[in-house]
């Protein structure tokens, strides 16, 4: 049985590879990114 | 690096490094507990043991939970090895932008918080309302300093920004006239205490004004204990049909409420809801940081009512969501699958590098709690950032800048935390506020137990 149910997230590794256009914040891991 | 953790039924597991996140049953928590210094061998003798009573744990079954573990470890979902810290380093220094203003356009204001930050608007200084002039001068520094940035912000602040209103409205002109020539766009906020609030403000507010932050403390009570006019009077009775009014014509555009808990009120949630019933959505409700000596300062004894509070938070709007009457809650708008990079994450807010802060006179300080404070006076509008090492101080500030930060599973939602908070509470924005780590945890683990099981939601 599966035991372990995986959500979908922003892998954060892969976005590695910062436009800097996403609002500032004040809160700071909330923000949707601007540019996808 | 991982965080585990059980709340209101939900088994969850946090991958810090990949932001991964996995809604697991008992027996898969306590094997990813055990995994990292266990052998398989140790894992299966006390699971089966632990769980004897069990039918369908097995051997066999917890081999295979084993595999799944190994499999995510593989894939960078679960155990992820943290390899940020080099580019947090030097990700600040490669620019020297500045995509956002906070202008001070009063430092003065119409009411008398006791617990006000900005000293009743004045931080620490005379009274002063900013000159269209300086304010159109800022606007020229911002787009002067932006480079390739395309979005800019400015945030009318004070004070009360609505006691220098023409002035507000005349740069909103200047920066759009700005925007065709330069090919920026400019988001404004407003943040006002909602007294001079009037359907000339609220239309014009509602045209321009990207967002608007209200401040209301919730109950009648609370909200006039400390929000009062300089007779004395509670401002409650004013600011509340103005706020509701002013939602009601916002329509679809972002507004938030933005209250302040101190040790008074550390009942807070009766607040959130409160507001809620009135009709406002989307909310905030921020813990008071002031001398510790204040007696409205929040105390060691406070804090597992706080914590406690949260959850309430937490579960009362899981519940209002699936009756169909949701409300937001600022800490807890949390976008798992389309929110900020590992940059933005690293990074933080910008204070003091991307966003200052700029006194009626012009002056720039890192963020508006910085206002007043001489040692953090970076420059001016006209000549720019003269003062390099308070900058560099700012600069250093990221997610990995603390010691005492290399292993919190958190770091990569505060970035570091609050530069203010920190300075605040200990001398140096390098310090760190525990007391505000343990309340931003435990609201980063409601926010990701909402996320979870607003997915689990069935679809209507």
């Amino acid at each position: 049985m599966k035991r372990i149910k995986t959500i979908e997230t922003r892998d954060l590794c892969k976005s590695l590879k910062g436009c800097g256009e996403c609002q500032t914040s004040c809160g700071v891991a909330n923000q949707p990114c601007e540019k996808q | 690096m991982h965080h585990q953790y059980k709340l209101d039924g939900y088994n969850i597991v946090l991958d810090t490094c990949s932001g991964a996140v996995h809604l697991v049953d008992d027996v898969a928590y306590d094997i990813i507990g055990m995994y990292q210094d266990h052998t398989p061998d140790q894992i299966c003798h006390t699971i089966l043991e632990k769980y004897a009573d069990r039918p369908d744990v097995t051997k066999e079954e917890v081999l295979a939970c084993l595999e799944d573990v190994e499999a995510l470890k593989a894939e960078h979902k679960l155990f992820t090895p943290d390899t940020y810290e080099p580019v947090a380093a030097t990700y600040k220094n490669n620019s020297d932008v500045v995509k956002a203003l906070c202008l001070h356009v009063a430092h003065t204001c119409n009411l008398n918080c006791e617990y006000c930050f900005a000293s009743q608007g004045k931080y620490q200084g005379e009274r002063a309302l900013m000159s269209f002039e300086v304010g159109k001068q800022a606007l020229d520094f911002l787009v002067a300093h932006s480079g390739s940035r395309r979005n800019l912000e400015v945030d009318f602040f004070g004070g009360e920004p609505l006691m220098n209103w023409q002035v507000v409205k005349d740069l909103v002109a200047y920066a759009r006239s700005l925007e065709p020539i330069h090919n920026k766009n400019f988001r404004f906020t407003l943040t006002t205490n909602g007294v001079l609030l009037d359907d000339e403000v609220i239309d014009f507010c509602n045209r321009e004004m990207h967002n608007v932050v209200l401040s209301l403390d919730g109950r009648k009570e609370v909200h006039d204990r400390f929000r009062k006019d300089y007779a004395g009077r509670g401002s409650y009775d004013t600011i509340v049909p103005n706020f509701q009014r002013f939602v009601a014509k916002r329509g679809d555009k972002s507004y938030y409420m933005r209250g302040t808990y101190t040790h008074y009120n550390t009942d807070f949630t009766k607040d959130i809801f409160y507001m809620a019933d009135l009709g406002f959505t989307e909310l905030s409700m921020e813990p008071v940081v002031c001398d510790p000596a204040d007696p409205c300062a929040l105390t060691e004894e406070d804090l597992p009512i706080l914590m406690e509070q949260y959850e309430i938070l937490a579960r009362e709007m899981l519940r209002r969501h699936r009756e169909g009457r949701p409300f937001t809650f600022y800490h807890y708008i949390l976008d798992l699958k389309n929110g900020p990079c590992i940059y933005k994450r690293i990074s933080g807010c910008g204070s003091g590098t991307e966003y200052m802060a700029v006194t009626p006179w012009g002056e720039l300080f890192p963020c508006h709690q910085f206002v007043g404070d001489p040692k953090y006076s970076l420059g001016n509008i006209w000549e720019g950032v003269k003062n390099k090492e308070a900058q560099d101080e700012f600069r250093a500030c990221n997610a990995y800048a603390r010691p005492e930060c290399q292993d919190c599973w958190a770091k990569l939602y505060c970035s570091g935390g609050c530069a203010a908070n920190s300075y605040h509470a200990t001398g140096s924005i390098q310090g760190v506020y525990a007391y505000g780590c343990e309340l931003f945890k435990k609201r980063i683990e409601c926010a990701i137990m909402l996320q979870v099981a607003m997915e689990q939601e069935p679809e209507a």
